[in-house]
């Protein structure tokens, strides 16, 4: 096994910082930082008792430690709660949106600017602390759809938020997401009403900006009856040698015969070969299917942060409802990830499916931890589980923690797992076909990984495939 | 007249065990080559170095390919330039269709050689054609190559490779080992249409069994580590009745045998 090397990886791309003046409040968490932040963005009393509430109970919680990951205590009195990019007040349009932050957007591959944007694809660009700009409002508000920051939802739909903030995932759920509750700047939200098929792709692209600052966002999505969206959401990073914490929040709820799919494309910084810097990724991801026949699906792929932790879940409550979770988790250098995903069936014949496939490589450590739960009443339900994990080389580890609990006589849950390591024969097999080993690699990682990426959405499936080959560049050689 | 291959006093080693020990062979254009000998005679070795598999360091010697020194190219570089391997045992790429994977390797053959390359349909139009003439199946292409494909199957599978890339040189290792007669017959038939005045083969063979269907120019002998005979095709039914013990008992006192291959 001479060629299968440790890694080179290539430059992380997105590492580059915007030199932009920013409003940002001292460092530390007090309930103080809480009144000024919430203070700075003019939030109505009741947010700003909601926020202080989830920090009271926060204070009383201890940080988990069952993940399969080992990095140092984080410093919660290290981190700045608030910064955000010095911008005129109001904006009437995205061309008053300062130049440096539409060119650090388009730098990223999104362009904000009315010529330039995606086509089929609004977005919200979140940065650091706030969302600077929302592209394709009219045509989304045209259709009925609600697509704005979280700061604005607090304002201009205050019922929505209070009715569904904190529904799906309660304040006191875990300890990041009770810290998140207490000190989330912005995020986006989503309202479909009834019968609406959203007309295009919704997408939230977060940046952290400034080294010493936190991001906690939070993003609520409402698919009301018989209504539809796919969302997806993206994120990058400066390069720091100092290690930054993202604690999100995600909440999703599809009433009676409603579909929300949630895909994310997550490449966060990673840290260095020798795993300085890189983001700690905690995020709390929920989904809930609250009508009958709803359904809800989580696609994800993986590539970035020094540290995942994330769990995005369905709880099948509507009779029928389908839940699914497709994930590629891809680790390399010093990574380490431990996601899966938590199906509660309480519904009569619900149904989930989950397929995650991990990728290890270099001296990483790659987990799936996943619970199927089928609860007394859920008869006639169904789970299908498949756990796939790839190694390469021979430094990193794959885990599979599966949690099983069956409550009823009638209901049936399958798991498969398999390992398999991309073996120095098969890629001199390709090459003694003519093809590079670099590209034998990406080939066969995409065959590994295609039960998955065929649920993202075309244009972010080839981003997908890319991404992964560019992390892998220089594993074998 | 430029040799399509030359191989000069070749040495290598796996594991710092040496394996060749001065192998020399010369192979021109519309020749057909068959090296036998017993097992751990260096043979499977020779293929392999051939190809730039890794886990063998050459250690003397020179590889000239059409007059160009092989040994410096990437595995990927020598099967561009018109090198084929077939293998003993071929790995199986799950989750990679045989379709996909020999359209890739088409089309880098022929970006590399300054072809147009063929789009999904008219490749698919080829396969079918040289599928045929291996006898495999339609439904093989888009299965994950060589997963679950019996012993012949694989076999097969490396010659569909073979007519599909029309290598100047093709190593076949031990492709007939396993073989039954229906399918040595068309792994036989597929060599001897795709054989010409400007290629040539070289067949890594135990048995004779082989050469009743392709007809060798050459026959070499292997015994520790380089060619301790050559000769016709007669050779081979010579070993066939006396054994390789006749020819090992030689091979000490035939150091300077390998220099007088064909040439």
């Amino acid at each position: 096994m001479s060629t299968i090397e440790s890694l080179a990886n290539r430059e992380y791309k997105y590492g580059f910082t915007t030199d932009i003046e920013s409003d940002v409040i001292p460092r530390g968490l007090s309930e103080d930082t809480i009144r000024l932040l919430s203070a700075k963005k003019d939030e109505p009393e009741w947010m700003l008792d909601w926020r202080l509430k989830a920090y009271r109970r926060w204070l009383e919680m201890e940080e988990p430690d069952w993940a399969n990951v080992d990095y140092p205590k984080v410093d919660f009195q290290d981190i700045v709660y608030y910064s955000a990019p010095k911008q005129k007040k109001q904006l009437a349009s995205i061309d008053e949106v300062d130049p440096k932050l539409l060119e650090t957007f388009e730098k990223l591959g999104i362009p904000l600017d009315e010529q330039k944007r995606l086509a089929n694809v609004a977005v919200d660009a979140i940065f650091d602390s706030v969302s600077v700009a929302t592209t394709f409002r009219k045509k989304l508000f045209d259709a009925g759809v609600i697509f704005c920051s979280f700061s604005e939802a607090v304002r201009e739909y205050p019922e929505l938020v209070k009715k569904y903030l904190g529904s799906v995932v309660p304040v006191s759920d875990n300890y990041y997401a009770a810290l998140n509750s207490a000190v989330f700047t912005d995020g986006s939200f989503v309202y479909i009403p009834p019968g609406t098929r959203c007309p295009m792709e919704l997408s939230t692209y977060f940046r952290i900006n400034n080294q010493e600052s936190g991001q906690f966002e939070r993003t609520l999505i409402v698919c009301d009856e018989g209504s539809y969206v796919s969302y997806l959401e993206g994120c990058t990073a400066p390069q720091f040698d100092k290690n930054q914490l993202h604690a999100a929040v995600v909440e999703l709820v599809a009433l009676d015969n409603a579909e929300i799919k949630y895909a994310t494309v997550q490449n966060w910084y990673a840290g260095d070969e020798e795993g300085r810097g890189g983001i700690y990724n905690f995020v709390t991801k929920r989904g809930k299917c609250a009508g009958v026949n709803s359904h809800i699906s989580w696609t994800q792929v993986e590539t970035g942060s020094a540290i995942t932790w994330k769990y995005p879940s369905c709880i099948l409550l509507g009779d029928n409802s389908v839940g699914e979770f497709y994930s590629v988790a891809l680790t390399n250098n010093l990574q380490q990830a431990d996601t899966g995903t938590k199906m509660i069936h309480i519904g009569k014949n619900t149904k989930s499916t989950i397929i995650s496939k991990g990728i290890s490589a270099g001296r990483s450590k790659n987990s799936y931890r996943g619970l199927v739960k089928m609860m007394p009443k859920a008869t006639g339900s169904r789970n299908y589980s498949q756990c796939d994990s790839m190694l390469i080389g021979h430094d990193c580890s794959a885990n599979t923690f599966p949690y099983i609990e069956v409550l009823n006589e009638s209901s049936r849950v399958e798991h498969e797992a398999t390992t398999s390591k991309i073996s120095e024969d098969q890629i001199f097999y390709f090459q003694s076909r003519g093809i590079p080993s670099e590209e034998a690699v990406s080939i066969i990682i995409n065959g590994f990984c295609k039960e998955v990426f065929r649920e993202l959405p075309m244009e972010f499936a080839v981003e997908a495939t890319r991404l992964l080959s560019m992390k892998l560049e220089g594993t074998v050689g | 007249m430029t040799a399509l291959l030359e191989i000069r006093d070749l040495h290598a080693t796996v594991d710092s065990a040496e394996i060749l020990r001065g192998v020399s062979l010369t192979v021109n254009a519309g020749e057909i080559h068959a090296i036998m000998g017993p097992n751990g005679s260096g043979k499977s070795t020779l293929a392999k170095v051939l190809a730039g598999h890794p886990a063998y360091t050459v250690t003397g010697g020179e590889v000239l390919f059409r007059g160009q020194n092989l040994l410096e190219l990437a595995p990927d570089e020598r099967a561009r330039s018109g090198i084929f391997l077939a293998f003993q045992y071929p790995v199986e790429i799950p989750g990679v269709s045989n379709s996909n994977f020999l359209r890739l390797a088409f089309n880098q053959t022929r970006e590399s050689r300054g072809q147009e390359e063929l789009d999904p349909l008219e490749f698919d139009e080829l396969l079918r054609e040289k599928m045929k003439l291996v006898e495999m199946d339609y439904s093989f292409a888009n299965r994950s190559v060589n997963q679950g494909f019996s012993g012949g199957e694989k076999k097969r599978n490396e010659i569909l490779q073979m007519a599909l890339l029309e290598p100047s040189v093709a190593v076949l290792d031990e492709t007939d080992s396993g073989l039954d007669i229906d399918a040595l017959r068309v792994v036989a038939t597929a060599v001897n249409a795709l054989a010409t005045p400007e290629n040539a083969f070289v067949m890594v063979t135990h048995y004779q069994r082989l050469l009743n269907y392709i007809e060798p120019h050459f026959v070499h002998v292997f015994a520790a580590g380089r060619i301790a005979r050559s000769g016709g095709k007669e050779l081979a039914l010579e070993l066939e009745e006396k054994g390789y013990e006749s020819v090992r008992a030689q091979s000490g006192s035939l150091a300077g045998a390998s220099e007088a291959s064909n040439g």
